[in-house]
């Protein structure tokens, strides 16, 4: 667990036990049990384990430091850098080239979309040094309306795939790509499905010139 | 072409391109083909380039893997992979089902090695909860015990369907009987064969059958010598040994640079193993070693993945010694599923004595049973990141929790994925017959890259 506690994360939900019911039959939590969780809190040092030197090291040899890092979070014994999007091409480069961080690989680039958040679109890239044997997690937020993130490609080409899945499940455009088309999902499809406001299944499916509609408009439930 | 028509029916007898004449055989078409004098001038010229689709319907490409390739002759100088044939949108799927529901969808992911998806996911899940160091010892070793197994069920399966790529037909029914021995004791395990949902957050479903260790005992006699003889076949051959050895090179700095990890990161010399670099489900206490090999060839891989089927029967032994009597479920009756199964008239399960007890005995049971079952556990939010060494590489999950009973977001780094990216890194200016080999070597599985 956390060397700064517990549930730094998520001080909008009040615990109330593992089950957390109040005020509903609904135990199914489709009709809206979860409640939106986004805080934007930081973690007061000192983080514990290799987090201070290396955040340390890293204001030192990165210039704009105190402006690039929104925040710091150490939760779970796992640190995250929150980066504003136009430095975390710099950032990435310095993290990887720095002999005391040497951040080599790329392991993941996954988006999140944290809906009820004024910046709902996350870009989260896991960096790991084989080095040191050290994981860190950067965190880039953006909003729909402006969902541009620099690419990383250039420092870390493995991030080639990455950032186009995360295009096309959530629409996050990553400026400087070579090629940032979709990747799963076909090319003329309408959409990010992996967005919370994009329905599962909500899309009618053409079989044989008949269409089938959606699982949620084919009959009434109530 | 219109020669596919039936006579009779279909092409003109005036078609420019394939004028047809009646015979006693039936109808005999000439094709010409306007274009094609004028292609093969060009071609001889070598001002023309060829471009090829490589599937997605191909033998060799592992399901719907489709490779684009750019032809100058035989020699690719361009190849670009086009994936998401099978993508089936799991990763959305599992935000809308509770979290030990997200274990069915996650294992049939990279359904050749689905008890990793599970236990990445459930270590995910675990950390979450913060109840990593609460997992029962023994449920910890049967993990181990039959991840190890299915490694080597992998490595058959790429070795089989590597083999019959490049035309050893041979390694298709060896390398498929001897992981039916695997499988087999896998659905004494777990019940099924493949998709298992086995591992569940908090420990295993449930213990290991009577029978299931002297099973295992029986076949760490059985495996060394079949992977002796299939190692055999393959590695004195100079047809597979001309088709691999210096073929899809790749060495270590392109592989740390396009994410390439597991056996293809081992076989170009770096020992980058996660069961040795950050141990996780207690590997840090087997002993075994981490094979490598210096070229970063096809011929390399091979090596290291025969050499990661010996240290599996290794690691599965210890499993055995490890084995102490006590529960494979955490104790925590408000996560631990409340299922006992049991073998009735009627098949596997719910025991009814279990029910019995919950439904007559225990209020306590009735309820958690029925918040369980119904609604699931909640789980404090926040995100984790969880690699395992899957029998492909680097298998992590990404799982951020809201705080709700079901996942806010899955993401999995799924290592066919990220290795899939090198492959025009080893393919471009080579045969296009080393695409094959290439592409074998790499042994993706098209469930975990298109999730």
């Amino acid at each position: 667990m956390s060397e700064t506690g517990d549930g730094s994360l998520s001080p909008a939900r009040p615990s109330r036990g593992m089950f957390g019911v109040s005020g509903s039959s609904d135990t199914s939590g489709f009709n809206g049990l979860a409640t939106p969780v986004h805080a934007d809190l930081s973690t007061p040092k000192p983080y514990g384990s290799w987090y201070d030197e290396a955040t340390d090291h890293l204001a030192e040899v990165f210039g704009g430091f105190g402006d690039a890092i929104e925040r710091i979070v150490v939760d779970r014994g796992e640190l995250t850098l929150h980066v504003k999007r136009e430095h975390i091409l710099e950032l990435c480069r310095t993290m990887r080239d720095d002999p005391s961080l040497r951040f080599e690989l790329l392991s993941s680039v996954s988006g999140v979309d944290y809906i009820d958040s004024p910046r709902r679109l996350h870009a989260v890239y896991h960096l790991t040094s084989m080095t040191y044997r050290r994981r860190l997690r950067l965190e880039v937020a953006t909003t729909v309306e402006d969902p541009h993130i620099p690419s990383v490609v250039s420092v870390y080409p493995t991030a080639d795939w990455h950032e186009r899945e995360a295009w096309d499940f959530f629409g996050i455009v990553f400026d400087g790509h070579p090629a940032l088309t979709r990747i799963q999902m076909p090319d003329d499809w309408i959409g990010h499905p992996q967005r919370k406001d994009y329905p599962l299944g909500g899309i009618d499916v053409e079989y044989k010139g008949a269409h089938v509609p959606p699982p949620d408009e084919r009959r009434s439930y109530a | 072409m219109t020669t596919t028509d039936t006579p009779g029916t279909g092409a003109s007898p005036t078609d420019p391109f394939a004028p047809s004449r009646d015979t006693t055989e039936g109808r005999i078409f000439t094709l010409v083909g306007g274009d094609w004098d004028s292609l093969t001038d060009e071609a001889i010229s070598g001002t023309e380039k060829m471009v090829v689709n490589m599937g997605p319907q191909h033998p060799s490409t592992h399901g719907v893997l489709r490779l684009v390739l750019e032809l100058e002759g035989e020699t690719v100088t361009e190849c670009r992979l086009v994936i998401g044939y099978l993508h089936t949108g799991i990763e959305k799927s599992t935000e809308y089902r509770n979290w030990v529901q997200g274990v069915t969808f996650v294992t049939r992911m990279d359904y050749l090695a689905p008890l990793y998806n599970e236990t990445a996911y459930c270590l995910a899940v675990e950390k979450l909860l913060g109840i990593t160091d609460d997992i029962p010892e023994r449920a910890t070793v049967i993990r181990v015990l039959v991840m190890e197994l299915q490694r080597i069920a992998s490595h058959l399966v790429w070795l089989a369907t590597g083999g019959l790529e490049l035309g050893a037909m041979g390694m298709m029914l060896y390398g498929w009987r001897e992981r039916e021995v695997i499988l087999e004791i896998l659905e004494l395990i777990t019940g099924l064969r493949m998709n298992h949902a086995y591992v569940r957050p908090g420990g295993v479903i449930q213990d290991l059958p009577p029978g299931a260790v002297d099973k295992i005992r029986e076949f760490l006699v059985y495996m060394p010598k079949k992977i002796k003889e299939n190692e055999g076949l393959l590695a004195g051959n100079p047809i597979w040994a001309a088709r691999n050895k210096n073929v899809g090179v790749i060495d270590a700095s392109g592989c740390v640079a396009l994410g390439v990890t597991g056996p293809l990161l081992r076989a170009a010399g770096l020992p980058w193993d996660l069961r040795k670099q950050e141990p996780y489900c207690g590997y840090e206490t087997y002993e075994f070693d981490v094979p490598t090999r210096e070229n970063g060839d096809c011929w390399a891989r091979f090596e290291v993945r025969v050499a990661e089927m010996r240290e599996s029967l290794k690691i599965i032994e210890q499993c055995l010694g490890k084995l102490r009597p006590g529960p494979v479920m955490i104790g925590d009756k408000k996560i631990a599923w409340p299922a006992q199964l049991a073998l009735g008239s009627d098949g596997m399960g719910n025991s009814l004595d279990h029910i019995r007890n919950i439904m007559g005995t225990s209020m306590e049971a009735l309820i958690h049973h029925f918040k369980l079952v119904t609604e699931g556990f909640r789980v404090p939010a926040g995100q984790v990141y969880v690699p395992i060494e899957s029998p492909r590489g680097e298998m992590g999950y990404h799982v951020v929790s809201d705080g709700g009973t079901r996942p806010y977001r899955v993401h999995v780094r799924d290592p066919s994925f990220v290795n899939l990216q090198a492959v025009p890194a080893m393919t471009e200016g080579s045969m296009i017959s080393d695409v094959i080999a290439a592409v074998a070597s790499v042994d993706p599985v098209m469930g975990g890259v298109d999730r």
